[in-house]
């Protein structure tokens, strides 16, 4: 692999660059609604600390969980705003017509989520930090696996979002916004996954966050989280991601095939 | 069918179809260097899903599609890094300006000296003063142009313009197709085009091929195919290609 083979990635990140210089309804979402959503996440802990008894340090267990979930929602809708731009200008044609291999285009899809995720993480811990005095020093190592196994579920559940996209419409991206809320009563987010019921729970055994989540209220309990689980968790969302391109290509030649690509905006060919 | 080396495209048995459908069946043809050739028909009759096959957005249900010797099913992005195309249904985005448009398909069709290239053009296709302006905002003409620009990029070895002129004013049309020709007459590549201005196809095209069904009903030069139909102008001979495709079939 060739310094060639990266030239159409490049062009993949630096076409959403562009958009994002012009663009303030580009920009703004980036890191206005996660530090929307910090402040209010932020106020209530404070008020919860205030009133409860319990102990329990509801900045680092509910602000930490907010700003978490925040980061793999906006990793999500990083790789699908990406594939939403080609939507959008309707450019499929002038794209898929090219040298431009799926690998690439997935692999430029990624990158531009990485770096448009990292603004909206670096504002949330600058607001968690600077007003809140949330430290993450306190999950000490684990954060990095934490954001991690996060990073790759969101990028797996982000290429799936697409390839659902391209196979039902352009329509169909209402389908795809919600699917980190969806996903949230399982993922156990805020509460232990025992309150959940055992039909539920196995719903949660199947979500890498969920390891994610558990593993953080066991360092704020005090306790050590489970290395074990976490790496699986990492597994689990390795193996999304490899579904998800599989999907991806899978939808992307049934497009091919039906000739979808070349008429996307009839939705469907029937 | 063999390949011969100074053809930029062979296309063997390509056929087309969509569940019941057969939109392109079984045809065989070769776009020379150097050459342009008409692709005409009839709407419907399979010239764009012939071109979105040869641009590899439609599989084909059977055949094979040659480009320089490539097998695009086999060797998808080495056959496109030789091929390019324009066409009227298919805009750049319009919000991105000309230039970073032309930056990015560059990058993507990994062209050298990409800003050079560019640079160069802008100039070809009068583009300067659009350079910064985005392409949503632009005219008919000045859209078409910007697509050309794109369509050169990376010395494409062929070309594929589909109905490039259509919408566009006489005279931008000239404009477009007399840089076409001068991109043909520097030996860079092949063209295959489609239009449904039969003065422009006479004027522009080496050779046509007329499509009916999907079927290459006829094909020769576009100034003497006609006369040897018994039809006055290549327009005569397009509405009898379009409204009795099985009489000229069979003559």
């Amino acid at each position: 692999m060739n310094m060639t083979y990266f030239r159409p990635i490049a062009a993949i990140v630096l076409r959403y660059f562009y958009l994002l210089r012009g663009s303030p309804a580009r920009l703004l979402p980036l890191f206005a609604w996660v530090a929307v959503d910090i402040l209010l996440w932020g106020f209530i802990t404070r008020y919860l600390n205030t009133v409860t008894s319990s102990g329990l340090n509801f900045v680092l267990s509910l602000l930490g969980a907010v700003l978490l979930w925040d980061f793999f929602t906006r990793v999500m809708h990083g790789v699908a705003m990406a594939f939403f731009e080609d939507v959008w200008s309707r450019n499929f044609l002038n794209i898929f017509a090219t040298p431009l291999s799926i690998s690439q285009y997935l692999t430029g899809l990624v990158i531009t989520s990485i770096s448009t995720s990292l603004i909206g993480l670096i504002v949330m811990l600058v607001l968690a930090t600077t007003v809140f005095g949330l430290s993450f020093f306190a999950y000490g190592a684990m954060l990095f696996p934490f954001l991690l196994v996060l990073f790759l579920f969101g990028i797996s559940l982000g290429i799936f979002g697409c390839a659902v996209v391209l196979r039902l419409g352009p329509a169909s991206e209402w389908l795809v916004w919600p699917i980190p809320a969806l996903i949230s009563p399982f993922a156990g987010v805020f509460y232990p996954l025992s309150t959940l019921p055992q039909w539920m729970r196995f719903f949660s055994g199947l979500l890498p966050p969920a390891y994610v989540f558990e593993g953080m209220r066991k360092i704020v309990a005090g306790g050590t989280a489970s290395g074990t689980s976490l790496a699986w968790g990492g597994c689990l969302a390795v193996v999304y991601i490899l579904l998800a391109c599989w999907f991806f290509t899978r939808v992307y030649r049934h497009a091919e095939r039906t000739g979808l690509i070349a008429r996307y905006s009839a939705e469907t060919l029937s | 069918m063999a390949f011969s080396m100074s053809d930029v495209l062979s296309v063997t048995k390509l056929r087309k179809a969509f569940g019941d459908t057969v939109a392109v069946d079984g045809i065989s043809f070769e776009v020379g260097r150097d050459e342009i050739v008409g692709l005409l028909g009839p709407n419907g009759a399979g010239k764009t899903t012939t071109i979105n096959m040869i641009l590899g957005v439609v599989q084909p249900s059977s055949g094979t599609i040659r480009v320089e010797g490539v097998d695009l099913a086999a060797h998808r992005s080495q056959a496109l890094e030789r091929t390019n195309f324009a066409a009227v249904y298919s805009p750049l985005p319009g919000n991105l300006t000309v230039y970073q448009n032309l930056r990015i398909f560059g990058l993507i069709y990994g062209t050298e000296d990409l800003s050079e290239r560019i640079e160069a053009l802008l100039k070809q296709f009068d583009l300067g003063t659009f350079r910064d302006k985005k392409c949503g905002v632009l005219s008919s003409g000045e859209q078409t142009r910007v697509a050309l620009a794109k369509a050169m990029l990376n010395h494409p070895h062929l070309l594929l313009l589909d109905e490039p002129t259509a919408s566009l004013d006489p005279a931008v049309a000239r404009d477009i197709r007399t840089r076409i020709r001068g991109y043909a007459a520097q030996g860079a590549g092949g063209v295959l085009w489609t239009s449904h201005n039969m003065h422009e196809v006479q004027d522009v095209c080496d050779r046509v091929l007329f499509l009916s069904h999907g079927r290459i009903l006829l094909q020769g030069n576009p100034r003497t195919l006609p006369g040897e139909h018994g039809k006055e102008t290549l327009e005569d001979l397009f509405i009898a290609v379009a409204r009795e495709p099985l009489t000229l079939e069979r003559a």
